[in-house]
């Protein structure tokens, strides 16, 4: 099957949904495609819409109201035939071609079944997101040791509190949602490890005076945690995971400056769940291949580079949300737009929005932006974190790579980056590509620099009898 | 009721779950090994990145749990070794 339009948005979060959203008003033909089975992306995760009923999530769900109202306006736009949503589509790789791009995905609806699709478009926007940044500790993987996002997403998605007796940890303001959503489903979550120490927002009191709505948001979690008297221990870390077979022990201890443990704080406690989180890794999987330039995002990573309308480098892509650095849904939302009514310029197309609208979403942009800085500086990584590790502590799951073989590579000068360390250990050539360990890898032998991911030419497993599948003679593109 | 089969035990779900929301709903946290420790591996990231959650669905091997919506009559195998799609 392959298709054509104006704008082919990858990506069906707060940043695709509302660029798609725009981008409709203006008059464009869409192509919104996500891996997922229901708009929303991971803050707004959601079963599919005949199964909201069954599972019902709304209440661990923030910000709503811009959800329905995007979701209205697109279901709108379907109607009219100028939207196609393709859900459950996995775009595994794109390519230019001629003065546009083809994106290739898999159509994976009915699943292991899978067919071939290609978009294509003048323009592309890639609104991928990000993905939960890990660091290793001895027991991570454990069965019962999640992502604090993999934790968000079965209470989102399915429903599903994954554990009974939970311990959460990393650093950042995700922990708190996560907390608060486990509480609301009947988790006990015993304590809420977060490494970093709250005077550190104290160093930046502009960006939180100017974003009050982070306050309500902030003061909303504390209360549900307060009411569930769910503990929240600053400076802590977890250090380890015990257990035969799934978690049963955590190990949690108070950090000092610099994010060693600090002697004789260690204190284990019984779970049988751990979610555990460092922020977010922007997920540009679609953008490297495609040549777009990447910048250092503040908080460790590279992220996308856009100009202020969110144009790529490379002429005809652009890039919204999290894949430009991490800083949450309302900023996305916005960037979405922008980078919707940039398509509307480039594509001369007379449908603009009005000026001074344009002009609020720029404020808002910035002020999100300027909090998002803060935030990676009040939540850095614990500079010594990996003095947590032992040398037979696995580093990449896949590959079961562990640190003291990453540290061996990198000791005598042989590997100083994680392409290096891959080739000489393997870690990061496993099923997951790196994702998951790269990070950690890169700041076990580079970590001055920001992290900067690997190019993957295939984003997604794609079968080749899917790919045989593709019969270009049977197309409908005009 | 909705159900499909693990390893040709009936387990129930909710449609619109995926096989690991059900999976991790019935109290199951692992069903697969690593190729080289034989550890224990289930949901870990739960979006689709890690590929931890590996089961094979009608006999097709490497598939995600966490982004394949359940369906009625499905027969999910595992432990299954996972390096056949790769080497």
């Amino acid at each position: 099957m392959s298709a054509s339009g104006d704008l082919v948005v990858v990506g069906a979060g707060p940043a695709g949904m509302a660029a798609a959203a725009t981008a409709l008003d203006g008059g464009l033909r869409v192509l919104l495609v996500d891996s997922g089975a229901a708009l929303g992306g991971q803050f707004w995760r959601h079963p599919p819409q005949q199964a909201r009923h069954a599972i019902p999530t709304a209440d661990l769900h923030h910000g709503l109201p811009t959800y329905r109202a995007l979701c209205a306006t697109l279901s709108a736009h379907a109607r009219t035939g100028r939207l196609t949503l393709l859900l459950n589509h996995h775009v595994w790789t794109t390519a230019r071609e001629g003065d546009g791009f083809a994106v290739h995905a898999m159509d994976r609806s009915r699943a292991p079944e899978e067919t071939a699709v290609v978009l294509r478009a003048p323009a592309l926007l890639v609104a991928t997101g990000a993905y939960d940044r890990q660091l290793p500790f001895p027991g991570w993987d454990l069965p019962g040791v999640l992502t604090i996002g993999g934790l968000q997403s079965l209470l989102k998605g399915g429903g599903v509190a994954a554990g009974r007796r939970v311990v959460l940890g990393g650093t950042g303001p995700f922990l708190l949602p996560v907390a608060a959503a486990l509480a609301a489903r009947g988790a006990e979550v015993v304590a809420v490890c977060e490494a970093a120490a709250p005077s550190a927002w104290l160093r930046h009191p502009v960006p939180l005076l100017r974003n009050p709505a982070k306050w309500v948001e902030a003061a909303r979690y504390a209360g549900t945690l307060a009411r569930h008297r769910v503990p929240v221990r600053t400076r802590t870390a977890i250090v380890g995971a015990e257990g035969d077979g799934r978690v049963a022990m955590v190990r949690v201890a108070s950090l000092d400056a610099d994010g060693s443990t600090l002697p004789g704080t260690e204190r284990r406690i019984e779970a049988d769940t751990v979610g555990v989180g460092w922020g977010f890794v922007p997920q540009l999987d679609l953008l490297i291949p495609l040549g777009c330039d990447l910048a250092d995002a503040g908080d460790g990573t590279m992220a996308a580079a856009v100009d202020d309308g969110q144009r790529t480098g490379v002429p005809g892509l652009y890039a919204a949300g999290e894949t430009c650095g991490v800083g949450g849904a309302v900023l996305a939302v916005s960037e979405g737009a922008i980078a919707a009514v940039s398509v509307l310029t480039d594509l001369r197309s007379p449908g603009r929005p009005n000026v001074r609208r344009l002009a609020a979403k720029h404020a808002a942009v910035a002020r999100h932006r300027a909090f998002a800085r803060a935030m990676a500086q009040a939540h850095p990584l614990p500079t010594a974190w990996s003095s947590w590790l032992t040398d037979d502590t696995l580093v990449c799951r896949c590959e079961e790579v562990t640190a003291g073989a990453v540290r061996a590579a990198s000791a005598d000068g042989s590997a100083s980056d994680h392409r290096q360390v891959k080739q000489l250990t393997r870690a990061g050539m496993g099923w997951c590509q790196g994702r998951m360990c790269g990070p950690a890898v890169h700041c076990l032998v580079a970590r001055d620099q920001p992290y900067a991911p690997a190019e993957r030419l295939i984003a997604t497993p794609a079968t080749l009898g899917g790919l045989a599948g593709l019969d270009e003679s049977t197309t409908d593109h005009v | 009721m909705s159900e499909f089969t693990v390893d040709g035990e009936p387990l129930p779900f909710v449609p619109g779950q995926t096989l690991a929301a059900a999976l991790v709903a019935s109290g199951r946290v692992a069903w697969r090994t690593t190729r080289l420790g034989q550890r224990p591996r289930g949901v870990f990231c739960g979006i689709g990145v890690c590929f931890d959650c590996l089961v094979t669905i009608d006999g097709t091997g490497g598939q995600r749990a966490c982004l394949v919506q359940a369906r009625t009559g499905m027969a999910i195998t595992t432990g299954e070794g996972d390096d056949e799609c790769i080497r």
